[in-house]
């Protein structure tokens, strides 16, 4: 009832203001067809708010030099074929040729105005995607004498979203202009704190000469909106922290579970790492030759492919060359070195020193924001994949057989060996899993890092000393480790720029190293002295 | 200390072939049957620093049972040492012409020299750092790793994570060591012109004097009552331990010995290869002096010298001849030389001397 109340109301109102609007618009036609550049400026500006249905055209016309006055000063708009057209009405006029007309001319103060009054117009406009942008600009110009126009445009605006817009708009023009009450004053600043974007910030804090009242709304504003942006900042960081360290706990978990289940420092991880990333390259060139329709599938067929390949990589090297080098740990660390020196050769010589291109399908590109944070969807579904990855790895060690074994070997060799499990076959299953995970990191890091031969060498030392960090045998530690060191990368390098916050945490792994020998979750029992 | 044949062999050989190759660069014309063209002399310079490095890793890997995965940040800091110092011989004789300042920190704004680099145009003070910082960097380091018993495949990445974090922080360019480009355009050293061949040949030559001491100091370490206590910490430490003694003291101790003993081998390595960059503290490199260690022989000293020699001559050999195929050869090196050269080629010696 009382929304169809405020409905008449508003009819009826917009009924009363038409004729004193009829006069307007003759004024406005008139000054604009006077001689004289103030008298075109004060036309426009007249022209604008009258809400004449042609007023847009008219001003279009003026801006393009196309608006011409006869010696009566009628109006008239030069057409596309030299013909003219009256400029209030749109009637077109045979009987007036070009010698008795004069073109109106502008200037920058009218050019301005041109300008202003279009972006007020386009308020009206009935598409709801230009007003907003419309508000969006008058909001940006903050200029007093969109204001009346806003007023209008806001009456008889319905789409909520397209209103808070225009009532920004209006909060920072009133702000701006230099006789509003000091009561409409203070609501303006609570609207623009309800914005709160980096833009308006700035704005607030531009604004001087305001009266003391206001003056402390505007400070109290600010500072909350600071503290919001630290929030959010602070959220960003642990964001971005999360993503690096899901990057690093995909790396480092086959790492750790090699490590924990034999003890043997593979070296050559960061290859598997590598050959993970070349296959997914392989996977999409063989997609884009062949199946072109699901191409945008292409990860979902890399994945797999990437854990086969790779645990069988792992299985043969674990077969001819690891169980060889059993018990002795710093051998094995030289041999799979030499490996990853020739698995880096080959790759090389297969496909190239190059960096090669792999595509980010489009359902893992761009980005979305939430609040004040961007969440780029490529790190969000590497985050996903880290978590599904670990849960899965999970699940095979607490619930399969293998897994059991698994945990049997880690815990004591020799008894899980009397106990009739054949502890070498278990090592190269290990060892393939292991493999496997790592190549699955790769079709992970094929997405946001460059395919090169070089890729796994910038990761190994990072998943040693995530491993390192976390402690053997604990993918539980593994995954605090990683988000641990992700994290506290991400907080220190707006601190101490990206280099410096790599040193800072090698030196307090380092330092870490000294009170924690084997780590955060470091193996318990027999097993830890041998 | 026990004279044998083997270390009356290494002397020799070690001392005797770069001088006979410096006297006959220096003696004979150019173009002479016998003349040793002066590429070859910075050549064998390089590979005796690299060997003193090797023993700097054999002391420590073969002895104490400690395999450092970050040596050549020792190596890398006494080059950077020795580096500064031909830094500031260059004087105004660089692009810019300023006396004070080297011509990176010119370049990069720089106005005055930092307070890290004063003394370093003193030759004396310039070695006395090269032996001080790695040495000092090598007792912070080691007094808290072996002190909280940090030991195995843990010591050896968190000596990698060392010489990274060096790798790192040396490729920046406000640490004021020429970031990415590090230190090059030498030209003199006391005095001497650095591409001379006479003072190439002086150098050769004073790097076998310095190989061939350091080798005698090493095999004194490892032949006194210290080194059988070394030995004792690597076969079974917490055994050593129960018995009442520190291993921990005697791992510090050989390992700064060795961290010194890298960083002369890095500022005789400067002057002789001209320039030092952060690519020195790569971990790869510290790597690859295992292998040089692993190749001729763990713990025999002789054998690091000549696997160091071996192997670079090979890489120097394949990088020429096959450039693709030296990371092929090097990794079934590594392969090859752990599977079934335990004992690397010291051990094949002794094994045939066994036999007969």
């Amino acid at each position: 009832m009382r929304r169809l109340f405020a409905a008449l109301l508003a009819v009826s109102l917009l009924v009363l203001a038409q004729p004193s609007r009829a006069d307007q618009t003759e004024d406005a036609l008139t000054s604009l067809g006077t001689p004289g550049f103030d008298n075109v400026r004060e036309g426009v500006e007249q022209l604008a708010t009258s809400g004449h249905p042609r007023a847009a055209e008219i001003i279009g016309a003026l801006q393009a030099g196309l608006l011409f006055v006869n010696a009566d000063q009628t109006l008239f708009i030069k057409q596309g074929d030299d013909s003219f057209v009256s400029a209030s009405d749109g009637k077109a006029t045979t009987d007036i040729s070009a010698d008795d007309l004069k073109q109106v001319r502008v200037n920058n103060g009218i050019r301005n105005a041109i300008e202003a009054a279009l972006g007020g117009l386009r308020l009206f406009s009935p598409d709801a995607p230009t007003r907003l942008e419309a508000a969006e600009a008058v909001y940006k110009a903050h200029d007093p004498a969109a204001l009346p126009a806003l007023d209008q445009a806001l009456a008889k605006e319905s789409n909520a979203g397209v209103k808070t817009r225009m009532l920004e708009a209006r909060a920072a023009a009133l702000l701006s202009a230099p006789d509003s009450v000091e009561g409409d004053r203070i609501a303006a600043v609570a609207v623009l704190r309800a914005r709160g974007d980096i833009e308006t910030r700035g704005y607030l804090a531009s604004l001087s000469d305001q009266p003391p009242a206001v003056a402390a709304a505007i400070t109290a504003a600010l500072t909350s909106l600071d503290r919001l942006a630290q929030i959010w900042s602070v959220a960003q960081s642990v964001y971005y922290g999360l993503s690096l360290g899901s990057v690093l706990l995909l790396a480092a978990a086959g790492l750790a579970i090699t490590f924990g289940v034999m003890g043997v420092i593979n070296m050559a991880h960061g290859e598997m790492v590598m050959i993970g990333a070349y296959v997914t390259f392989v996977v999409q060139q063989f997609m884009r030759e062949h199946t072109p329709g699901i191409y945008g599938t292409s990860l979902l067929f890399a994945i797999p492919l990437a854990f086969l390949v790779t645990g069988a990589v792992g299985v043969a090297v674990e077969r001819c060359l690891i169980r060889f080098l059993y018990g002795r740990p710093l051998e094995t660390l030289l041999a799979t070195w030499g490996l990853s020196l020739g698995l880096q050769q080959a790759v090389r010589s297969i496909f190239g020193a190059n960096n090669r291109d792999v595509d980010t399908p489009r359902w893992m590109s761009g980005a979305t924001e939430v609040g004040g944070l961007t969440l780029t969807w490529n790190r969000m579904y590497i985050i996903l994949f880290a978590i599904i990855v670990l849960a899965s790895l999970m699940a095979a060690l607490r619930y399969t057989s293998l897994g059991l074994r698994m945990r049997a070997v880690t815990q004591n060799r020799r008894m899980a060996a009397a106990m009739g499990i054949r502890t070498p076959w278990i090592d190269a299953l290990t060892f393939g899993l292991g493999s496997g995970v790592a190549g699955m990191a790769g079709v992970a890091l094929s997405q946001i890092d460059n395919v090169s031969p070089n890729l796994g060498q910038g990761y190994i030392i990072d998943s040693f000393m995530v491993v390192v960090f976390g402690g053997v045998g604990n993918l539980w530690g593994t995954t605090l480790g990683a988000l641990t060191l992700g994290i506290v990368n991400k907080f220190l390098e707006p601190i101490a720029g990206a280099v410096m916050a790599k040193i800072v945490v090698l030196v307090l792994l380092i330092l870490f190293i000294q009170r924690r020998p084997r780590g955060m979750f470091p193996l318990k029992g027999r097993a830890v002295e041998s | 200390m026990k004279t044998d044949r083997t270390l009356w062999l290494t002397l020799s050989l070690t001392f005797g072939i770069p001088l006979v190759l410096a006297v006959l660069n220096q003696v004979t014309e150019i173009g002479a049957a016998l003349h040793v063209p002066t590429y070859v002399l910075a050549l064998a310079g390089k590979y005796l620093c690299f060997a003193m490095l090797a023993l700097a890793v054999d002391l420590v890997w073969g002895f104490a049972g400690i395999l450092s995965l970050g040596h050549a940040a020792f190596f890398a800091l006494g080059g950077y040492a020795m580096g500064m110092y031909l830094m500031r011989q260059i004087g105004t004789r660089g692009v810019y012409g300023n006396a004070m300042l080297p011509d990176f920190m010119v370049f990069l704004g720089w106005k005055e020299l930092p307070w890290y680099w004063y003394g370093f145009e003193w030759f004396p003070f310039a070695i006395f750092m090269a032996v001080l910082v790695p040495g000092l960097l090598a007792m912070g380091f080691g007094w808290l790793a072996f002190r909280s018993r940090v030991t195995g495949v843990y010591l050896s990445i968190i000596t990698q994570a060392l010489t990274y974090a060096l790798l790192l922080a040396f490729f920046r360019n406000d640490m004021g060591f020429g970031g990415n480009n590090g230190l090059t355009d030498f030209k003199d050293i006391l005095g001497f012109p650095v591409q001379a061949d006479a003072t190439r040949a002086v150098l050769l030559v004073v790097s076998a004097l310095f190989l061939c001491l350091q080798f005698l100091v090493a095999r004194f370490v490892v032949d006194s009552r210290f080194g059988k206590m070394l030995i004792a910490v690597r076969d079974t430490e917490s055994r050593t331990r129960f018995l009442g003694y520190r291993p921990e003291s005697y791992k510090l101790v050989v390992w700064v010995l060795s961290a010194v003993m890298a960083g002369i081998g890095g500022a005789l390595y400067v002057p002789q290869v001209g320039i030092i960059n952060p690519s020195e503290f790569a971990p790869a490199n510290s790597i690859e002096a295992v292998i040089w260690v692993a190749v001729g022989g763990r713990g025999t000293l002789s054998g690091a010298i000549l696997g160091a020699i071996l192997v670079n001559f090979g890489k120097t050999w394949f990088t020429g001849a096959l450039p693709e195929f030296w990371l092929y050869a090097l990794g079934a090196l590594f392969i090859f030389v752990t599977l079934f050269l335990p004992k690397g080629v010291m051990g094949l010696f002794a094994m045939r001397r066994a036999r007969t």
